[in-house]
């Protein structure tokens, strides 16, 4: 029964994270950039879908798509803001870019969640479900919504893989991760590319957002830890690999169900960290890490 | 070269002024007639309880402005922030004393926040009143160093009193109407529920609950699921909370997941209007204690502040807007009858106090008693409401003589008598 438990509860929680790490990873892959703002992005993505879902009344379907649409949008603004700027600036040595990347989210990320927390306090706020109720899965009652959670982002990970391996932009995509020098010489222009890659990575971050929002709640207080949760099981599951990520997220996720469920909630974050350390020291490149 | 000389000549004779101030009597006590008597106030914007100090503290500035003043001063609210920071708000406080001249400080609904602060009312010699925080230490330093510690006062119940209001409504209605025999405490970890704590282990069994678990979670959890499910592997006919610092995270939770077991106790964040709106309803069917409730007359005073402060801000106060209210007016009267802002004679003024507020009739506890300076509870005075959300209006089912409604649980929920018929 309790197996039974740990099994639905770390499925879906773990889908969720993979959700938000992917996209992560996949801007790390191709264009090198660590964004340290991740987590602003999923609760600028929550709050704008709880207020457009209940304060402007457009109800939880609408208020889940706006939110997505603000996370485009915060990722968009990132590029634009922080990172475009960091990477065309001649005053910065090539070699001390992602420093600066680093830097710049970062202090981006603070502003966000700052700024978000004036506006909306730091109060978690939570979405209606989508499906409200509950189903009893082999005596675990498990409610439709989380089930429904789980799903969606697999859906969510389905579309981006087909994306990523079935179109022409996407194998552009893939490719730049892998040689851009080689990629610009065949003719393509990589801000193309790299603004198809923050397309994909708004799109997954404020789906992961609003989804966290009906599913736990979300606070502006939230945003680091969001980030360290992303940056985490994108290091666990090695740098730029997009399946590596996805298994590590199913690792930390279960980690800390099972944790809350047999040892304690309290401890709940704590094993997971400690694994990470130890893949560090054993296998520095992660799971499925190419360098 | 020649500014730092300037500077240090300046400072000079700063220093030699304030010494001339200090040798011929004049601190902040002996400030002008026309002048405003100024009180701190430090909440912090970014919560609902935080907010809900300084927007009560304003409309009790204005009322009492309105009135007259205070023997014709006028009286000025300056707000602070501690951002739930216990060095912050130290710094506030330290602020408003020194360079903002107060005569008294009105702070933070945190715990942590309001100990942190204590000693350095006690140091600088500047009455402070908590208007929500509610550890048993504030009152209890007051009571084991009376001398040191006599500026500090407590606006709002101890623990031990909110833990016993919620053991005697459990008494009154959980077990007297719906027969309920057992229960599980679930508390955040926090200061002010280490007493709470204690109390609801001691008085549950007595009001006729017996305590089949008692979880004290970190305020940081977000996922509450593997909580419920210990909560109800032991089979409790109620959970009782003691959550301030959390809210919204449990209770949707609880809703989403059905988890068929009413909860009651202390939900601060359930105490505002607001709430409705952060859980999109979840809340339905959940109790807490708190200060007064819309529409429930305590006293000639609660309902006018509440429509007041609803109009105003667009939200009802959270249960400290409510105390923060009451102990503007209580430190106004206060310098009244002391004739003056002199700290001491403030405190011996504060001691006599007999307010009939927004929450009840307003005494401390005098030297004698263990809880020293913090208020008194009890029928007559203040005992706090239990109110229970209901289609998006909290409506005030115990003192029985005060509510206005009857509780009722949502669907989900399986109370005694229905377990048992199954």
């Amino acid at each position: 029964m309790k197996a039974l438990q740990i099994l639905i509860d770390g499925f879906a929680i773990s889908a969720l994270y993979g959700l938000g790490a992917v996209g992560f990873t996949l801007i790390f892959g191709v264009s090198g950039v660590l964004n340290l703002a991740h987590g602003g992005l999923m609760v600028v993505a929550a709050l704008t879908g709880w207020l457009a879902a209940g304060e402007l009344g457009l109800g939880t379907v609408l208020g889940t798509l706006v939110g997505i649409l603000a996370g485009l949008v915060a990722a968009y603004a990132t590029y634009a803001i922080v990172v475009r700027p960091i990477q065309r600036s001649r005053a910065i040595r090539p070699e001390e870019m992602e420093i600066f990347v680093l830097t710049g989210t970062l202090l981006w990320g603070i502003m966000i969640q700052v700024g978000m927390g004036y506006l909306f306090s730091d109060n978690p706020v939570t979405m209606r479900p989508l499906l409200p109720g509950v189903l009893t899965l082999g005596g675990v009652r498990t409610p439709v919504n989380e089930i429904m959670i789980a799903a969606l982002c697999w859906i969510s990970l389905g579309l981006m893989w087909l994306l990523v391996n079935r179109t022409r932009a996407g194998k552009a995509l893939l490719a730049a991760s892998m040689n851009p020098r080689g990629l610009t010489l065949l003719g393509y222009e990589l801000s193309h590319i790299y603004l198809l890659v923050w397309t994909i990575y708004g799109l997954l971050a404020g789906t992961a957002g609003v989804l966290l929002a009906s599913f736990l709640g979300v606070s502006t207080a939230n945003a680091g830890q969001l980030t360290a949760s992303a940056f985490s099981i994108v290091i666990l599951g090695g740098l730029g690999s997009v399946s590596g990520s996805l298994i590590a997220a199913y690792v930390v996720g279960y980690l800390e169900t099972a944790t809350a469920y047999l040892i304690a909630p309290t401890l709940r974050p704590i094993p997971a960290l400690i694994l990470l350390v130890l893949v560090i020291y054993v296998r520095p490149q992660g799971l499925l890490g190419r360098r | 070269m020649n500014v730092p000389t300037h500077r240090a000549n300046h400072r000079g004779r700063t220093a030699a002024a304030l010494l001339l101030t200090a040798a011929l009597g004049l601190g902040p006590g002996a400030a002008r007639a026309d002048e405003p008597i100024k009180i701190g106030v430090i909440g912090e914007e970014s919560s609902v309880a935080g907010a809900s100090i300084t927007k009560a503290a304003a409309l009790a500035a204005e009322d009492i402005n309105a009135h007259g003043g205070v023997n014709g001063r006028k009286v000025e609210v300056i707000t602070y922030d501690d951002h739930s920071s216990a060095a912050d708000g130290v710094r506030a406080f330290q602020r408003a004393v020194h360079q903002d001249k107060v005569a008294a400080v009105v702070a933070s609904y945190i715990s942590e926040v309001a100990l942190a602060i204590e000693p350095w009312s006690a140091r600088l010699h500047v009455p402070y009143i908590t208007p929500g925080a509610s550890s048993n230490d504030i009152s209890k330093h007051v009571h084991d160093d009376y001398d040191h510690y006599k500026y500090a006062f407590h606006g709002w119940l101890t623990s031990a009193f909110i833990a016993q209001s919620i053991c005697d409504f459990s008494h009154d209605l959980l077990v007297g109407q719906f027969h309920m025999k057992t229960a599980a405490v679930m508390s955040e970890d926090a200061a002010w529920t280490t007493p709470l704590d204690a109390q609801y282990l001691s008085c549950l069994p007595k009001a006729g609950l017996q305590v089949l678990d008692h979880i004290r979670f970190n305020p940081d959890t977000t996922d509450f699921t593997p909580i419920f499910n210990q909560i109800e592997s032991k089979h409790p006919d109620v959970i009782i909370t003691g959550i301030s610092h959390v809210g919204v995270q449990p209770t949707v939770q609880w809703h989403d997941q059905q988890v068929p077991i009413p909860m009651a106790g202390q939900s601060s964040q359930a105490t505002t209007s607001t709430f409705w709106k952060d859980t999109n309803g979840a809340t339905e069917g959940v109790l807490t204690a708190t200060a007064a409730a819309p529409g429930v007359a305590l006293t000639p005073s609660t309902e006018p502040f509440t429509e007041l402060y609803t109009k105003r801000y667009g939200v009802s106060p959270a249960y400290d807007g409510y105390s923060t209210y009451d102990m503007i007016h209580i430190l106004a009267e206060a310098i009244q009858r002391a004739g003056s802002t002199d700290p001491d004679k403030m405190v011996t003024a504060l001691e006599q106090t007999d307010h009939v507020g927004t929450v009840g009739r307003v005494q401390f506890y005098g030297r004698d008693s263990e809880y020293t300076h913090a208020l008194k509870y009890g029928p007559g005075l203040v005992t706090g409401v239990v109110i229970q959300w209901q289609n998006g209006k909290q409506i005030c089912v115990w003192p029985t003589a005060k509510a206005n409604g009857k509780i009722t649980f949502p669907t989900f929920v399986r109370l005694p008598k229905q377990a048992s018929a199954q």
